[in-house]
């Protein structure tokens, strides 16, 4: 695929100190988590008949799909688009979504009621083309197909060479089909992205009677698929930067600058969007209320939105990996994790709710164990495949 | 060469406008809706019933559900508290005040709504929820349910309750009309059939939206003017008359629109024969090779830099 950059297998230490919490993180997520499985949701979660929808929702799944955005925008950037001088970060950005979405789909696992039956959205009999969530559900799965046929090209490139005579003919194989028809699998990757990203913001519209106004909006689904589009890249260099200050070399702030200013043009798309939706539907007003949902968007917009749309305005900001990664991880962490979490239970307040839904310490635990193991995980596959940019010159 | 080129981005983009306006034309064009037609309704007079929450102990008992002897139930006391159908009750009584005679509270019974065109129908992702074709009940099939609980989201009326604690089997558990009754002797929900002071009256819905009108004619100062669920959400099948207004007795206020209208219309025209993928695709890959076209151009320019 990105032919043009040299990739490599890291070459470090991998049981760090860092490495060992993440482990120690990951196994009480997963005491948690196997509780919830053996004594049912209602041990482990506060969900109940008000609020069905809770964290692992709001974050495992929805979060998620969002964060996991950078690999359809990268993908685009540099394949449809060519913007070659971005394919250094191709690999890292791919490798991302492809776990950030098989953990959704795991985190999906702990959340439903009859888990098992996770695959009947397959079942041609139970197609309900009425339901939105059965097209986030297709499209998602579908989606994580593609990102996995799409590594293939890396694992073919690791393996030839070093395997027996016939497994190398058949990598070799493999590595010409997919030569041919991989741009089939970048546009599908990029088609099935925008819906699912566009149908995650149709979900809550459902509610049109339990949502407050300051998110409820029919075109929710455009702002999730704007949203989406502009958090790729700061998560693209969120993630590029923490891994050169993770492996100590230096960060490609000669790929990163140029592409802050791209971000920094989609998330002010965004930025408008928002206002001309809260201004049309003349919902300002309930931003002063003073209430949870208030001081919440308070936290989205200005936090999340304003507050890195500025930063990210000044060069300063964008040459600088520290700041750059501040103004990314606000965006990342409160323009749009908040804001899904905001839409999926801060927003939503059913009438007969007694009291408003606070996670439990079992599915922060949970959360956070799967958030651990993503990034254990994604150690372990750049220290065996060709990901991350090789480096001659040691910084 | 070039000529081609332009040809093919006209090409492009005029199937990727073509698929955006099919798009919007289809979000305009409203679905099919249901119709109620013979469907089954229930009347619920709320100035009638009396609280003895037998029609409680009827649907608990119908249900299987674990339940206290019927004598129990004339315990007043549980109406302190405003109380909601769960997993273990699928139907509950509160009482409320009646500013025209105080010592006669009225009570409001709860219990699914039966919606026309149900929201949890709608939401649904494996159709484990869907319409009686019969009765118009919303039935509920707990062996394609994964357990997502999107219904519960979408339920306006905020019914679905779910057992939280079954760990490998659990249930959406609502009331359902006791349909199974309903089709097969031509019978009535217990709730209706055990009332003793005929609170409850079952039928045709249509019929029964007469009935209500002529009561409110006949008496003026008993009822309000309303009866709620006859457009409430586009039609449920349970038809409220009451003595002040339901909004006041723990039910909310909604407009007509039924809530799948919201969100099929975009679905459907989304996905309408795929012309709209087919458009993005189309258009992605005509960016695709024209950006490939311009960087081979470029790159023999600047001579093939690697």
């Amino acid at each position: 695929m990105s032919g043009h950059i040299q990739a490599a297998p890291i070459e470090k230490k991998f049981f760090t100190t860092g490495v060992k919490i993440l482990i120690a993180i990951f196994g009480i997520g997963m005491a948690f988590g196997l509780y919830r499985f053996i004594f049912s949701l209602g041990s482990v979660t506060h969900l109940n008949d008000q609020y069905p929808w809770g964290l692992w929702i709001g974050v495992d799944v929805s979060s998620g799909v969002a964060l996991a955005a950078g690999g359809f925008t990268t993908a685009a950037l540099i394949h449809i688009f060519y913007r070659d001088k971005y394919a250094v970060i191709g690999r890292p950005a791919h490798l991302t979504a492809m776990l950030g979405y098989t953990f959704v789909a795991i985190g999906l696992l702990f959340d439903l009621g009859r888990w098992y039956n996770v695959w009947h959205p397959l079942l041609p009999t139970m197609w309900q083309g009425n339901s939105v969530l059965f097209e986030v559900g297709m499209c998602v799965m579908l989606y994580l197909t593609v990102l996995y046929i799409e590594f293939i090209p890396i694992v073919t490139e690791r393996f030839i060479g070093h395997s027996p005579k016939w497994i190398d003919a058949i990598l070799k194989f493999l590595d010409r089909i997919f030569n041919k028809i991989m741009w089939i699998f970048i546009i599908l990757g990029v088609l099935l992205s925008c819906l699912h990203q566009s149908s995650l913001g149709n979900l809550m519209v459902i509610a049109p009677y339990k949502m407050h106004p300051l998110w409820y909006t029919r075109v929710m689904p455009l702002l999730f698929l704007t949203s989406a589009i502009a958090v790729g890249l700061p998560m693209v260099m969120f993630e590029s930067i923490w891994a050169s200050w993770s492996f100590k070399r230096k960060p490609e702030m000669d790929v990163l600058s140029p592409l802050s200013k791209v971000a920094a043009v989609i998330i002010a798309i965004y930025f408008f969007m928002r206002i001309i939706d809260l201004t049309i539907r003349e919902a300002w007003g309930f931003a002063f209320e003073g209430s949870l949902q208030s001081n919440m968007f308070f936290l989205e917009f200005v936090v999340g939105l304003v507050i890195p749309l500025i930063m990210l305005l000044f060069e300063k900001v964008r040459r600088s990996p520290k700041l750059l990664f501040i103004a990314s991880a606000l965006y990342i962490l409160f323009g749009v994790l908040l804001n899904r979490v905001n839409v999926f239970f801060i927003a939503y307040q059913p009438q007969y709710a007694e009291k408003q839904y606070v996670p439990a310490i079992g599915e922060f635990a949970v959360t956070i164990g799967l958030i651990a193991a993503l990034i254990l995980l994604y150690r372990i596959i750049v220290s065996i495949f060709p990901i991350l940019p090789a480096h001659e010159k040691q910084a | 060469m070039d000529l081609n080129r332009r040809n093919f981005l006209k090409f492009t983009v005029a199937t990727g406008t073509m698929g955006a306006a099919s798009a919007v034309q289809k979000v305009k064009a409203s679905t099919p809706k249901p119709d109620s037609g013979d469907w089954a309704g229930v009347l619920l007079d709320t100035t009638v019933c009396i609280g003895c929450r037998k029609c409680e102990w009827a649907c608990k008992n119908i249900n299987k559900l674990p339940t206290e002897p019927i004598e129990s139930y004339e315990d007043k006391s549980v109406f302190k508290k405003m109380r909601r159908p769960s997993a273990g009750a699928y139907t509950v009584v509160n009482q409320f005040e009646n500013p025209k005679s105080p010592e006669k509270p009225y009570y409001v019974k709860y219990q699914c709504m039966q919606c026309i065109d149900a929201a949890c129908v709608s939401a649904c992702i494996v159709g484990a929820l869907k319409k009686d074709a019969k009765t118009g009940a919303v039935i509920y099939d707990p062996w394609k349910c994964i357990g997502c609980r999107y219904c519960m989201v979408a339920c306006p009326f905020q019914i679905p309750a779910y057992e939280y604690d079954n760990a490998l089997t659990p249930q959406v558990r609502k009331s359902t009309f006791c349909y199974q009754r309903l089709s097969k002797y031509q019978g009535r929900p217990a709730c209706v059939e055990i009332c003793p002071v005929q609170a409850m009256t079952y039928g045709k819905r249509s019929e029964l939206i007469e009935i209500a009108r002529q009561k409110i004619r006949t008496y003026p100062d008993r009822y309000v003017d309303h009866i709620y669920g006859e457009h409430e959400l586009g039609g449920t099948a349970w038809l409220y008359l009451s003595g002040k207004p339901m909004t006041e007795m723990g039910m909310k206020k909604f407009g007509e629109r039924p809530i799948p209208t919201y969100t099929e219309p975009v679905q459907h025209g989304i996905f309408k024969h795929f012309v709209p993928q087919i458009s993005l695709f189309a258009l992605l890959g005509g960016i695709m090779w024209l950006f490939k076209k311009r960087d081979e151009v470029e790159g023999k320019r600047e001579g093939g830099e690697e």
